[in-house]
């Protein structure tokens, strides 16, 4: 995996000044990173503060308490789905493993059931037993017309009313963001785990936001 | 909300947006921003905000500002440290240049990716876009055969990207015969405050073997655009601003009137970017982070500028078209409103490639990241104004309609006022523009197929996601090889674009291309259901190299693979 030492060389790299080109960045362009981003209207138009349940029983709310001020990976899945969301859940286990202790302080995982008239917190929480998943990373279903605003608004939809209804089709991708930076991108799925806890670790906060550093 | 419930509630909003603008019924008419059934054009726009309804742009005036045209990035004198084949200590590039001691960097540039302050229209409010030189489009590099170029990419992205982008960056010269490390590689991108030298030999193709030791004349190309290619945002970045051109003169493009094939030049050679966009209520660039299908805009910008007028001559021009992207295509008219005729114009270029001889063309269609060279005589108008408009109608980011809307109904982009004094025109047209090599079948060792196709919510390639560690193809330079480009099933589009070479169209849907599309290209728009056959070579360069959508919605949703090419 060449490319992946090259890009620890790079980070470790990133904080040495280059040549002077540090140096030179306009003052105001180093800046914005303390001033508060204006957030509401991404707040607004994709992240509605639906009431879920975690597969640990408590009640949370989707903007408030899962998304603010966090790094999140979002996907959708459902505990019948079997083979087709296995690959994807085994990722996300090896992704957990590789992003270490910050799963929990400021990355989570939010796995949102498509099925959450069977997927009970009870049923849930049977799931995470069996696959291991740790602390940081939550199973979580709601009321169906919840979970179905929360699966359009992040976009896990085909404008193909066929495909549209087929749930499996909305199990492949995963999103990463950082809420606060507004910095959102998605990977497959079935990617492999190095690459999709890279892409997540993408979304970390600058040097000046950095927390609990 | 279903389809229908959606269009009402648009309706709706756009009634409120004309009587926000107080603007009567008959003005919006007259101003072609809207459709006899009542609409603002495209209102359907967008998939933004998913089942709340698209946002609708404010309503902005058409023609009221002057079509900017990028200025030329000028080179520097010195590069500190100088430019040299091994990485520079602290340099983001990890490659050596392949062939910078072959073609000794004559010109030097610095290139800057970073935020700066950008008007799209005086209806709207000033905002912060990224581009380089902070500029959208940005500066334009041009180049010339044989004055090979090397350009220091800085990236000095600010962390607060108000709301869509990524302070990390992969610049890329489209159509660009340059080696892999130069060539902005996706996953080679670098970070804020890191640099990366990028070496543009501006080489014919084929120096290495067949046409040493300065490739193929043949082989001459001439209109390339630059713009970002950071893995998983390339959709977001270029739509934030990161693209510009770059032109490539040459012995017979030669960018002077009175030598080579004697084209239009200087003033009258006119690059033209066009980009779709949205805006927010508050007149916002806005860009819907959860699309995965293709974003399409409301907003027809030209040159970074929201339908924009152009004072011309009463003579030739050149007009260099290209679509910028995200995902629209767009079938380009230009209409005399007097009478609603379209005035055909002369193509000469598909891509980066001169056509074999000039085709004339009524539309022309440019999937995303296409490109056209078309020359256009304003002399019989001198006095009057023409309208350049799109009317392939597209509210699906997968694929366009099939029915073109009427002459003068279409999305106006440019008005053409020819009101400037006559001044000396170029000469006619040659009959003949570009000597083109026939493709040599006996050459090809190779013959495989690539399905577009779409799984589980992503984008695929026989199946396939992008890995940039993993080498989907391996083609051995110096060999020919048939791709064929297949959508068999899904009632969308993809627009193909390889790096490295310009391809031979062999067959469309087993018949010869269309004579637009008898030159080379690099980008290919493979329609519903199309087959598509290709003659590619690989020359000169080795190592890593992709083929993607660019559709940068597909693209970002792993619709690309990785090639090879090996020695």
């Amino acid at each position: 995996m060449k490319t992946m030492t090259r890009k620890t060389a790079l980070a470790a790299l990133a904080v040495a000044p280059v040549f002077g080109y540090l140096a030179t960045r306009k003052t105001t362009e180093t800046k914005p990173a303390t001033r508060p981003i204006r957030r509401e209207p991404f707040r607004a138009g994709y992240f509605p503060n639906v009431a879920m349940q975690t597969h640990e029983g408590k009640t949370v709310r989707f903007y408030d308490n899962l998304l603010k001020d966090k790094i999140v990976v979002i996907n959708f899945f459902y505990s019948r789905c079997g083979g087709l969301c296995s690959p994807v859940a085994r990722n996300l286990a090896q992704v957990q493993k590789l992003l270490g202790g910050r799963v929990g302080r400021d990355i989570f995982i939010y796995s949102i059931s498509l099925d959450p008239g069977h997927d009970t917190p009870a049923v849930l929480r049977e799931y995470a037993r069996n696959r291991g998943i740790g602390p940081g990373w939550l199973l979580l279903t709601g009321r169906p017309e919840d979970v179905e605003l929360l699966r359009r608004k992040l976009g896990f939809t085909d404008p193909d009313p066929v495909v549209d209804r087929d749930k499996s089709q909305h199990a492949g991708i995963v999103r990463y963001g950082n809420e606060a930076l507004q910095r959102w991108a998605a990977c497959p799925g079935e990617a492999k785990p190095e690459w999709i806890a890279k892409s997540i670790l993408w979304m970390d906060w600058p040097k000046a936001m950095k927390k609990g550093a | 909300m279903n389809a229908r419930e959606r269009s009402i509630w648009n309706a709706a909003r756009n009634r409120r947006a004309l009587i926000a603008a107080r603007l009567s019924r008959r003005d919006m008419f007259r101003m072609g921003l809207l459709t006899g059934a009542g609409w603002l054009i495209h209102k359907n726009g967008l998939s933004a905000w998913a089942s709340g309804g698209p946002p609708v742009s404010p309503p902005t005036r058409p023609f009221v500002e002057a079509m900017p045209i990028a200025p030329i990035l000028q080179p520097v004198a010195m590069l500190d440290p100088p430019p040299q084949t091994e990485p520079l200590p602290g340099e983001a590039r990890t490659r050596a240049h392949q062939a910078l001691d072959r073609f000794p960097p004559t010109v030097l540039y610095e290139s800057h990716a970073r935020a700066g302050e950008h008007s799209f229209h005086p209806d709207l409010p000033t905002q912060t876009i990224w581009g380089y030189e902070g500029m959208f489009p940005g500066p334009t590099i041009v180049a010339r055969y044989g004055e090979p170029v090397l350009v220091r990419n800085i990236n000095e992205l600010p962390d607060d990207n108000g709301g869509f982008g990524m302070p990390s960056v992969a610049p890329h010269l489209h159509s660009g015969h340059q080696a892999s490390e130069s060539d902005g590689f996706p996953c080679d991108f670098f970070e804020q405050g890191q640099f990366y030298d990028q070496h543009y030999p501006n080489v014919l193709a084929g120096f290495l073997r067949e046409f040493p030791p300065n490739g193929d004349p043949r082989e001459m190309q001439s209109t390339f655009w630059r713009h970002d290619h950071r893995l998983d945002f390339t959709a977001q970045n270029t739509y934030k601003g990161l693209a510009g051109f770059y032109l490539l003169f040459g012995s017979l493009d030669t960018g002077d009137e009175t030598t080579g094939l004697r084209l239009p030049s200087g003033e009258f050679d006119v690059p033209m970017a066009f980009a779709d966009k949205v805006f927010d209520e508050n007149g916002k660039l806005f860009f819907d982070l959860f699309n995965t299908d293709g974003i399409l805009g409301d907003k027809f910008t030209v040159n970074g500028k929201i339908q924009p007028y152009f004072q011309v001559h009463p003579r030739k021009y050149r007009l260099r078209w290209l679509n910028t992207g995200p995902a629209r295509t767009y079938d380009l008219f230009i209409t005399d409103p007097r009478t609603m005729r379209t005035v055909p114009v002369t193509r000469i270029a598909n891509d980066s490639n001169l056509l074999p001889a000039p085709v004339i063309q009524d539309g022309v269609r440019l999937a995303a990241a296409e490109r056209a060279d078309v020359i256009i005589d304003f002399a019989p108008y001198a006095g009057q104004s023409l309208i350049l408009e799109n009317r392939l109608p597209q509210d699906d980011g997968r694929k366009a309609r099939t029915i073109l809307t009427p002459a003068g109904r279409g999305d106006a982009l440019v008005r053409f006022d020819v009101v400037l004094p006559a001044v000396e025109d170029s000469p006619p047209l040659p009959a003949r523009l570009l000597d083109l090599p026939t493709p040599d079948l006996s050459e090809v060792v190779q013959r495989r197929t690539f399905r577009f196709d779409r799984r589980q919510g992503q984008w695929t390639i026989n199946g396939r996601i992008i890995d940039c560690d993993t080498v989907d193809v391996a083609v051995r330079e110096g060999t020919a090889e048939i791709w064929t480009l297949q959508i068999n099933a899904g009632g969308w589009s993809h627009p193909i674009h390889i790096h490295l070479e310009e391809f031979f169209i062999l067959t469309r849907n087993g018949q010869p291309p269309p004579a637009h599309e008898m030159g080379r290209k690099d980008v290919v728009d493979v329609k519903v259901n199309e087959t598509v056959q290709v003659f590619m070579k690989f020359r000169d360069f080795t190592n890593r190299y992709v083929m993607h959508c660019h559709n940068v919605l597909h693209e970002d949703h792993a619709m690309m693979l990785r090639f090879d090419v090996v020695p």
